[in-house]
């Protein structure tokens, strides 16, 4: 215990996004300077070189996200970070690394959008983005840290996801988190649950780079580690050449989807307080959920029976964990800092059963928890009132 | 094309999906010889293409390919040798590919001069997408965007590359393919960012919109319109007008970028052992 305690320290958001990275491994960092992300690059550009790793500034996001493929597949666990405007210029490439399924991480600390928006001013205005960004029908695993802590314990999770899947993963933080200086304490490097991408076994006649485990995953080479192989974005068959045949294109965007479809179990993670006998649910994600624990909380100690869901990951959204919540409360209150953008997946999983109320703000500023337990109140129906 | 130089090929994918008389072919083979010349070490090497006909030109090579991005190859190449400084990178660019969309990864590339050879397959005209014209399109050429001919100047790739810090600068064609072959291993030697431009014939969507004829009638006119540097030495500006200089254009030494964050790590070291 007494040697734990001597990890805790005052930390920020972003800085836990980075030891946490290191921690994770990565020993590379591409990226370019964007407010409320920058921190990320500062304390990676001191602390990669020291371990032997590697950080460049590059000419854009572009590439930067670019560079981060390329030394993933060249074998370093690779992250890049930035925020809206950057975030958008990362797509093409965040796409390309899906298609080609090579592991990287990329953090989008989000700010008021959209365009240049309020730079310095929180968000939660990225999520649908991060789903649906890059084009075409793609899979996308995408996670929320609320707290500095959360940051760190989050982005080793990032890794390992990533690692384990062989696809890039949205670490979608908010200015806020990224800004925020709390108490961590953080694990010893040995404790933690490190996953390694898994190889082809040496000696084998041919590789063929995209042939799946029977997972769905495909062993990865690294280049120039004894397999040659052709990587292209084009629709490839399992050798990885270019192909146009109907069928192994089918086959290819179907696995990709399913490699991370299939293991939920792995990926979905969230969490309940105090839903067990709860009439009226709110689920949030992200500093939001910070708000809506505590408006839970003075709701709770009026009487009214209410419970907090957090989505931790949003993408793939937890439609199943979702769907039973709405069975069970009469309403759902869904805050987001936006218009309403992950309330939509919430009102398809409810299917029309469960009366769905969003709480939004787009003034850069945090969603109060009286606005939520305003809205609690505003929801509660007139018998438990009498009771 | 002699056996020893086939190995780097990956004869299986081929033919290749290039038009009669395009030039693309000339070029992969003076590649392929260069491979042959250096000894290349298919386990140990990586190239890079980006998006257009000619960037089709890495999957036919036998070594870790990797076809990115439009106009990114450059970028995606940086993060590979950055991560893995003792692997050999070469990068296959079109001159849209390279110089319009990546021409921001070119002068950086360039700037940073990082052990990088790029091969820049220059048909004048945006081959793959069907004959629009690119910053690398003569004025006054017509393109499928330009039916009344392009009224944009042309950048010239080699003081482009030169202007932005590249430390080796050549240009040849594929009518010159041994020159070709010779400058890529040239470049390749090179420490440093070192760019080739190689001059190629497009009939199909370049040369018949602009009545220059077919893929032989074009090499006859790089035959024609290429100067060696050696030979421009006495010719008059007069003489020289509509020309374009063939050969290693400019070499120097600076320092690499790689080897430069291999001392960055040393000092960061350090320093951290100070503190
Ligand atoms: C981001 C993006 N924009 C546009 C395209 C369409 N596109 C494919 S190849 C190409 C131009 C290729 O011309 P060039 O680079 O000169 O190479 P070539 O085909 O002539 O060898 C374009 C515009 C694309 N693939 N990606």
């Amino acid at each position: 215990m007494a040697e734990t305690a001597a990890l805790a320290r005052l930390m920020q958001g972003n800085e836990a996004i980075a030891e946490g990275a290191l921690a994770a491994g990565a020993r590379f960092f591409a990226g370019y300077p964007i407010t409320p992300s920058t921190e990320i690059a500062e304390i990676l550009a001191k602390k990669l070189p020291v371990l032997g790793g590697k950080f460049i500034q590059m000419e854009d996001e572009i590439s930067s996200m670019a560079a981060v493929i390329g030394a993933s597949l060249a074998g370093l666990k690779s992250l890049t970070a930035t925020s809206g405007p950057g975030f958008s210029l990362k797509q093409e490439n965040l796409g390309f690394a899906i298609m080609t399924e090579i592991p990287c991480v990329v953090v989008n600390v989000q700010r008021c959008g959209p365009s240049t928006g309020i730079p310095t001013a929180t968000a939660q205005g990225d999520v649908m983005q991060a789903r649906w960004g890059t084009h075409g029908d793609h899979p996308v695993i995408a996670l929320t840290p609320a707290s500095v802590q959360e940051s760190y314990t989050l982005t080793v999770q990032a890794f390992n996801l990533s690692e384990r899947f062989r696809t890039p993963v949205i670490l979608l933080s908010e200015e806020v988190i990224g800004h925020c200086r709390e108490r961590v304490v953080l694990p010893d490097i040995s404790e933690l649950k490190i996953i390694d991408r898994k190889k082809p076994p040496a000696g084998l006649a041919r590789y063929n780079p995209y042939e799946p485990g029977a997972d769905g995953v495909p062993p990865m080479a690294n280049f120039c580690d004894g397999y040659r192989y052709h990587v292209t974005g084009l629709t490839h068959d399992e050798s990885g050449g270019p192909t146009t045949d109907a069928e192994k294109a089918e086959r290819l965007i179907k696995r990709l989807n399913n490699k991370v479809m299939d293991h939920l179990d792995e990926i979905t993670m969230t969490e309940s307080w105090m839903t067990e006998d709860a009439e009226i649910i709110v689920i949030a994600y992200g500093a939001t959920s910070r708000s809506a624990k505590r408006a839970v909380k003075m709701a709770r100690e009026v009487g009214i029976k209410a419970g907090l869901f957090r989505l931790i990951t949003i993408w793939p959204f937890p439609v199943k964990e979702v769907t039973a919540l709405c069975r069970q409360a009469h309403t759902i209150i869904f805050p987001e800092l936006n218009l309403g953008q992950l309330i939509g997946e919430v009102e398809r999983a409810a299917r029309n059963e469960t009366n769905v109320v969003g709480v939004n703000r787009v003034t850069g500023e945090m969603i109060t928890p009286d606005e939520i337990l305003n809205k609690i109140k505003s929801q509660v129906k007139v018998e438990q009132h009498a009771e | 094309m002699q056996n020893s130089a086939e190995k780097y090929l990956r004869t299986e994918k081929l033919p290749h999906i290039w038009c009669p008389g395009c030039g693309n072919g000339i070029v992969l083979g003076a590649m392929v010889r260069a491979f042959e010349k250096l000894g290349c070490d298919q386990d140990n090497t990586v190239i890079v293409s980006g998006i257009g006909c000619s960037s089709r030109a890495a999957g036919y090579m036998d070594f870790n390919t990797l076809h990115t991005t439009h106009g990114r190859a450059l970028a995606f190449a940086t993060g590979i040798k950055l991560a893995r400084p003792e692997i050999t990178v070469f990068v296959i660019m079109g001159d849209g590919d390279s110089s319009s969309i990546g021409g921001n990864h070119l002068i950086h590339a360039a700037r940073r001069n990082i052990d990088l050879t790029a091969v820049i397959f220059n048909n004048s005209i945006y081959g793959m997408t069907g004959g629009q014209y690119s910053p690398l399109t003569p004025t006054g050429s017509r393109a499928t965007t330009a039916p009344y001919s392009t009224i944009e100047r042309p950048f010239d790739l080699p003081d482009l590359a030169r202007a932005a810090g590249a430390t080796y600068v050549a240009r040849s064609t594929s009518y010159h393919a041994a020159m070709l072959t010779k400058l890529i291993t040239a470049g390749a030697t090179h420490k440093g960012f070192s760019l080739i431009e190689a001059i190629t014939a497009c009939p199909v969507s370049f040369g018949r919109r602009n009545k220059m004829g077919d893929g032989y009638d074009m090499l006859m006119w790089q035959k024609e319109h290429a100067v060696p540097v050696e030979k421009a030495k006495d010719k008059t500006p007069e003489e020289m007008r509509g020309k374009f200089l063939i050969g290693e254009l400019y070499k120097t030494e600076a320092p690499e970028y790689t080897d430069l964050y291999n001392q960055l790590i040393r000092k960061s070291q350090m320093i951290s052992r100070e503190e």
